[in-house]
């Protein structure tokens, strides 16, 4: 394994509602090496905004953090507690370039109240966890596993994400070993 | 199933918006498919012809050519590749429509990301049992598209390896054979056995254009280019571009439109008639005649040039009473396509009546069998074919006459003979024998013919 990957973590508009990054950022480094920090520096988002669908166009938020200047870190990873969407589809969780520096996702579709559901702080905690894990994957160039017990098993409900552990498959993390 | 590897799988997005394409693409890579993408039905096509595609996901609404016309396109030579249909604007008019024509789905924007999994996962799953049943059959290599062209004869065969050979290479190809052989199929089934199938073949006939349309037609013009030339016209070079260009009867073109086309096959470009603009030539070119080219070279007729251009590989089409064992397959083949397209009930053809149809000589070849099938499939009413359906002068006609003496007799029974065939449909007539009608009526009245 080479060195410590060093993760900048850069909330997007708000910080979300009722997330720890003290506790994301643990989770994080207890299943890869990496090294994260948090961020905040002041963006400029709205141009992102699509105002018909009340949502953020994830690939334009995806370019503001690619053209951010390097600071030292590997890899940039945004959170927003806005919805996010690409065109054609009506949202997304999350967004990563493959095999590249940029990754984020979105709170927004994580809280079990969107659904009509009670509070969860834990369960809020772990999906936050395996988003961030799951996006990070992709830029390490992993694509979606077909093997259930994997964090990169694609997620098109967050039913998807409760099953999946925080955690990769075993073909995943050597892939994750070579590169990382 | 075996273990699956998406990577196998390529998909194409065809969508005039840039966005919609990059966000697709993106998605759907991601899931470690193979991502093409494509802003025009253009475009489409030709990626099409660079590569196999296992799944489209098309917009219906774009400039130029629209989806569904894009997809009527791609089902006349690929009925395998999976086309899904998102579209912006639903009515349940265009989703019947799109799904008639052979859309395997049809979505609308903004989809659920889930549904979209789920659509593109059904298709996968389909093209996986196809890959199976083709494994399956690939051990039979066979000629695609060429339905009409029927036979098990030795001289077939080798025409079909003629075919095959030449087929995917970009060669020009001159097809020889009598009239009716079916040199238009044998074009047709090269073209659409090469790399250009998935843009067109544009016949041209070179004996019923006259010699002071043919540039025009050829090359096309711009407005004004001549007086009568009111618009702005495609040439047929122009709209071959991509495919191929099927010269009928090259041996009738006239001597200056064989400078011109001698000049853009060694140019590879030419320009419209009253233009100045300069315009690639991209298409294969397929000759025919029924004439010997070599004798018209020497005759003055055809230029020796040109000869040598379009004589590169030769497949000849041996007349049908060469291959007399072809024809109770053939028969039975026409008979079942014109039962199925004329919505009649002919189950066969009676032993007396085959033996009528291998005995005769067809002078029009296959395309005389076709008619007299027809025609007999027509007046048929018991469900069997018996000589009383074939045209009369088929039983009574030895297959030579020894009363022929001089060239004017054959030319008398030969009319005679084609015009019965015909019913005496002197237009059809007159296109079987290579003459206009004025010819065919002259020579009636010389002989004497008169409908029975
Ligand atoms: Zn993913
Ligand atoms: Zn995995």
């Amino acid at each position: 394994m080479r060195s410590m990957q060093v993760v900048r973590i850069i909330p997007l508009g708000a910080h979300p509602r009722d997330v720890s990054f003290q506790s994301l950022i643990m989770g994080l480094e207890q299943v890869l090496p990496l090294q994260c920090r948090v961020e905040a520096i002041p963006m400029d988002i709205d141009a992102a905004l699509d105002s018909s669908r009340k949502q953020y166009h994830s690939t334009e938020l995806l370019a503001n953090l690619v053209s951010l200047p390097e600071r030292g870190e590997q890899r940039v990873l945004g959170i927003t507690p806005y919805d996010l969407f690409i065109p054609v589809l009506t949202f997304v969780f999350g967004q990563a370039q493959l095999n590249n520096r940029a990754a984020l996702f979105s709170t927004f579709r994580l809280h079990n109240e969107f659904y009509g559901m009670p509070h969860a702080a834990e369960t809020l905690q772990s999906r936050c966890l395996k988003e961030a894990l799951h996006e990070l994957g992709h830029t390490f160039g992993l694509r979606h596993c077909l093997e259930l017990p994997c964090v990169m098993n694609s997620s098109t409900y967050v039913e998807d994400i409760d099953l999946k552990p925080a955690d990769f498959c075993l073909p995943c993390r050597e892939h994750l070993q070579d590169v990382c | 199933m075996s273990a699956f590897d998406p990577s196998e799988i390529t998909i194409m997005v065809v969508d005039d918006e840039l966005s919609v394409r990059q966000s697709l693409e993106a998605w759907f890579q991601d899931d470690g498919y193979s991502m093409l993408t494509a802003e025009n039905a253009a475009e489409a096509l030709k990626r099409m012809q660079e590569q196999h595609i296992d799944i489209i996901l098309l917009d219906i609404k774009m400039p130029g050519m629209d989806g569904l016309a894009l997809q009527d396109r791609i089902r006349e030579f690929n009925q395998d590749v999976i086309i899904i249909i998102i579209t912006a604007f639903a009515t349940v008019d265009t989703a019947v429509r799109a799904l008639k024509a052979g859309a395997f789905d049809y979505t609308t924007k903004p989809v659920d990301p889930d549904e979209l999994s789920i659509l593109v996962r059904n298709a996968v799953d389909r093209i996986r049992l196809q890959r199976e049943n083709t494994a399956l059959r690939e051990s039979i290599d066979h000629l695609q598209f060429v339905d009409d062209i029927v036979g098990d004869s030795p001289q077939m065969q080798k025409v079909f390896e003629l075919v095959k050979t030449v087929a995917p290479t970009d060669s020009t190809v001159l097809v020889l054979g009598e009239s009716g052989t079916g040199k238009e199929l044998i074009a047709r089934a090269i073209h659409m056995n090469s790399t250009r199938k998935y843009f067109p073949i544009i016949p041209v006939n070179c004996g019923a254009i006259p010699e002071t349309l043919m540039e025009s037609e050829l090359f096309g013009h711009e407005k004004g280019a001549f007086t009568g030339a009111q618009y702005r016209r495609k040439g047929k070079l122009e709209m071959a571009r991509g495919g191929t260009l099927f010269l009928d009867e090259i041996g009738t073109l006239g001597l200056k439109s064989q400078v011109d086309l001698l000049r853009v096959l060694e140019d590879r470009e030419f320009h419209r008639v009253g233009g100045e603009r300069m315009v690639k030539a991209d298409f294969r070119l397929i000759c025919a005649t029924n004439l010997n080219l070599e004798d018209e070279v020497k005759a003055g007729n055809f230029r020796e040039d040109l000869f040598y251009r379009i004589n590169v590989f030769t497949i000849s089409l041996p007349p049908l009473r060469e291959r007399q064992t072809d024809i109770p397959q053939l028969a039975r083949h026409f008979l079942e396509k014109h039962c199925r397209t004329m919505n009649r009930t002919v189950n066969d053809i009676a032993p007396e009546a085959m033996d009528i149809l291998k005995a005769y000589d067809w002078p029009g070849n296959v395309r005389e069998l076709v008619n007299a099938i027809e025609r007999a499939v027509v007046i048929n009413k018991s469900g069997t074919i018996t000589p009383d359906d074939l045209p009369m002068q088929m039983a009574s006609r030895p297959a030579s006459s020894s009363e022929d003496v001089t060239l004017a007799d054959v030319e008398r029974r030969h009319i005679e003979r084609m015009l019965a065939n015909f019913d005496w449909n002197i237009s059809r007539t007159a296109e079987q024998l290579h003459i206009d009608r004025v010819t065919l009526y002259n020579k009636i009245e010389k002989y004497g013919l008169k409908r029975p």
